[in-house]
């Protein structure tokens, strides 16, 4: 995945006269982290491979807001989010997806408040729908009988309700689903949202991201699908501090999808 | 003769009443200390989740033993009160089951309450059981020392002591109905105080059994007037709180947090935008320092709380050992509500020495991770998280005592658009 495909700016497609009919908000861990970078880039090769007229923001892009949001900070959240949806609305941006799912929150349900309002969807859901329209169709390829399980984020299931999409789109891999003992709205959380992940966790027993990543491998499964950079993050560190980076491997749904097309 | 009992059972109920509506006068007001919220909407959305999650218990359900249990002891309590009825209304007029003229209806729904009042006793000797044998460890946390075991180990003997009473009550009655004595008319139906009955024939004398009959009588009512009074001090005032609450429940996604109009304001000054109002007052606080700052629906919350540690026991960082418990977050809701109201009572001052932050540390503040699992697991509905990023927004807005990582973080988020230390610039060197 190290060729360079060449990603649309909205400032560029404005200066061709054009608009793009979604944008793709990349996020800060998809923009900087070097794990979720991939993330990023397999999400482009779909976007690419379907042939939708998408563009991201680029260098006009800026944190949601959300880590400082869930930190008490309300004064750093809405400046961020003010900035943001002056540049949005600037665009006539009308559709976006992201592929994390705590950008997803902050601009689907607290951009509007501030006069931010658009159609935001999470990429699980976006995979869904190309495969129920069926401008994404795929076999399972490597995937085919390999056991998966799927660690539902917080900010996707309980916060907003969505189980089904994610499901759906690893049901397309033809591989076999493994579910948690703790799943779906009882799915216990990574240990990162909250602003947790920018810093060292309370005293405690022991760390929340080796028990979540030690409830997937016992599952068996040699994959565990994410849906959020952040969950990548703390389950590969859980992984590891189990010793079991050689045999359990953690993807992206839009990674599998991406690997399963052989883009 | 019968004159004097009657007045002593209008005095009782008189008096019992009285200090019930003072009670619950008293939660209603510290209720309303708290900040306004506007929960009107969705009128008919509203009344569908109060019948689903408190008539129908639909969340209690995802644990099926207790759902079973809680359901009987639920079932028992909403309808032997009808049985209730006809207990004051004998206590007032002085006449002896008075509701028997509905004939074959009423023997059906006398054996249809033995049958609940033996399935009550029996779910709370189980309930008993899971605590004190079972120890199922949500309910032996570190918050659920002292009073708050005490509490339930005072309401589930209660009840079996209350249930043990009706039954025995209609034992006797049985029997004077067999006897033959004229107050004791025949009617109703004792499928299980029929198992004994006639061993209380046998047993004991006409005025024996008229003596037991009456001391349960007057200590089933007496008990169950106790039991309305000790509600409002219990967690088990739950039973009346628990319809209201879920009626006034969070319809937002439980993603989107409340939005702090008074700082959109601000903001809009700063950042010089022109629908900035320049004549607002500035804000006078940010988030919650005490309880009055808190919204009177997590007031609410606090008196609804069952402590039945469901949120605890699947709390990340519960599990993880962290010292946050959200049970415990509306524990101590509760009570610093309650002294704060007892000050209020005293018309003594509220002083700035101690406040809610004296009994939520730090600590557990920063230990969660909004995950809203406790929200997802309570089975009335209550928001702890809520409670806790308002607790947020006062240490970092009012003290900026946020930990020092966070303030890094703030500062990468102002400066650099991200919350790590990456220049803006680099924002798309993923796409080069
Ligand atoms: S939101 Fe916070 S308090 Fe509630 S379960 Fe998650 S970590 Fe615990
Ligand atoms: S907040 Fe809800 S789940 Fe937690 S102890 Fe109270 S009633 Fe139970």
């Amino acid at each position: 995945m190290s060729e360079i495909i060449p990603v649309p700016t909205v400032a560029e497609l404005v200066a061709k006269g054009e608009s793009p009919e979604v944008l793709f908000w990349v996020g800060c861990a998809g923009s900087f982290d070097e794990r979720a970078q991939k993330i990023t880039k397999a999400m482009v090769k779909i976007l690419h491979h379907i042939g939708i007229r998408y563009a991201i923001l680029g260098n006009e892009e800026s944190c949601t807001g959300d880590p400082a949001k869930r930190a008490g900070n309300e004064f750093l959240f809405q400046m961020q989010a003010m900035n943001n949806i002056a540049i949005l609305n600037g665009y006539g941006i009308t559709k976006i997806i992201t592929t994390c799912p705590h950008c997803f929150n902050t601009l689907k349900n607290e951009y509007p408040d501030l006069g931010g309002n658009y159609e935001v969807i999470h990429h699980s859901q976006y995979l869904q729908q190309l495969i129920d329209s069926g401008q994404l169709k795929f076999e399972g390829g490597e995937y085919k009988g390999k056991k998966i399980t799927y660690h539902d984020s917080c900010y996707l299931g309980r916060a907003n309700g969505v189980y089904e999409a994610p499901r759906k789109v690893l049901e397309k891999l033809d591989a076999e689903l493994i579910e948690l003992k703790r799943c779906r709205s009882n799915g216990l959380c990574c240990g990162a949202g909250g602003a947790q992940i920018f810093k060292e966790s309370e005293k405690g027993t022991t760390e929340i991201h080796h028990e979540r990543a030690g409830e997937a491998i016992a599952s068996g499964a040699g994959i565990i699908a994410a849906n959020c950079p952040f969950c990548m993050t703390m389950l590969r560190d859980g992984v590891k501090h189990h010793n079991r980076e050689s045999d359990v491997e953690v993807l992206d749904l839009a990674e599998l999808v991406a690997n399963a097309n052989d883009l | 003769m019968h004159w004097i009992a009657q007045l002593i059972f209008l005095a009782v109920l008189g008096t019992a009443s009285y200090f019930f509506y003072r009670n619950v006068s008293r939660i209603r007001r510290n209720i309303l200390l708290g900040r306004d919220e506007d929960r009107s909407d969705q009128k008919s959305l509203r009344w569908k989740t109060m019948l689903r999650v408190a008539f129908g218990q639909s969340k209690m359900a995802a644990r099926p033993i207790p759902f079973i249990l809680h359901f009987v002891v639920y079932a028992g309590f909403l309808l032997i009160n009808i049985e209730v009825l006809e207990i004051i209304i004998d206590g007032i007029f002085g006449t002896h089951r008075v509701l028997s003229f509905m004939g074959p209806l009423y023997d059906i729904a006398i054996g249809f309450f033995e049958i609940l009042a033996i399935g009550v006793l029996i779910a709370c000797a189980l309930f008993l059981a899971r605590r004190f044998i079972a120890r199922i460890p949500r309910f032996h946390k570190a918050e659920m020392k002292g009073w708050p075991t005490r509490d339930a180990t005072i309401i589930l003997v209660s009840e079996i002591v209350l249930m043990t009473a009706l039954l025995l009550m209609n034992g006797a009655d049985q029997a004077l109905q067999q006897i033959g004595n004229n107050h004791y008319i025949a009617a109703g139906y004792f499928p299980v105080s029929g198992l004994f009955s006639d061993a209380m024939l046998h047993g004991c004398s006409e005025n024996t059994l008229i003596l037991i009959e009456r001391s349960c009588w007057w200590f089933h009512i007496l008990g169950i007037l106790l039991f309305l009074n000790f509600l409002p001090y219990s967690k088990h005032f739950h039973i009346i709180l628990a319809f209201p609450n879920t009626y006034y429940s969070n319809l937002n996604p439980k993603g989107r947090f409340t939005n702090i109009s008074s700082v959109t304001n601000e903001v809009k000054m700063m950042l010089g935008l022109p629908d900035a109002d320049t004549n607002a007052p500035p804000p006078e606080s940010f988030g919650a320092k005490d309880v009055q700052d808190l919204t009177w629906k997590n007031l609410m919350d606090a008196y609804t709380c069952t402590e039945c540690g469901r949120c605890t026991s699947v709390c990340p960082a519960n599990l993880t050992g962290k010292a946050l418990s959200p049970r415990k977050i509306m524990m101590d809701t509760r009570d610093r509500l309650e002294e704060v109201g007892n000050l209020l009572d005293k018309k003594q001052e509220i002083t700035p020495d101690k406040n809610l932050h004296s009994y939520i540390s730090k600590e557990e503040l920063w230990a969660c991770t909004t995950c809203n699992a406790c929200a997802e697991a309570c089975p009335v509905n209550i928001d702890p998280l809520n409670i806790i990023v308002q607790m947020r927004q006062y240490l970092v807005m009012e003290k900026s005592e946020a930990p020092n990582e966070l303030n890094m973080m703030f500062s990468n988020v102002e400066n650099n658009g991200a919350p790590w230390q990456f220049p803006a610039s680099d924002r798309d060197a993923w796409t080069r």
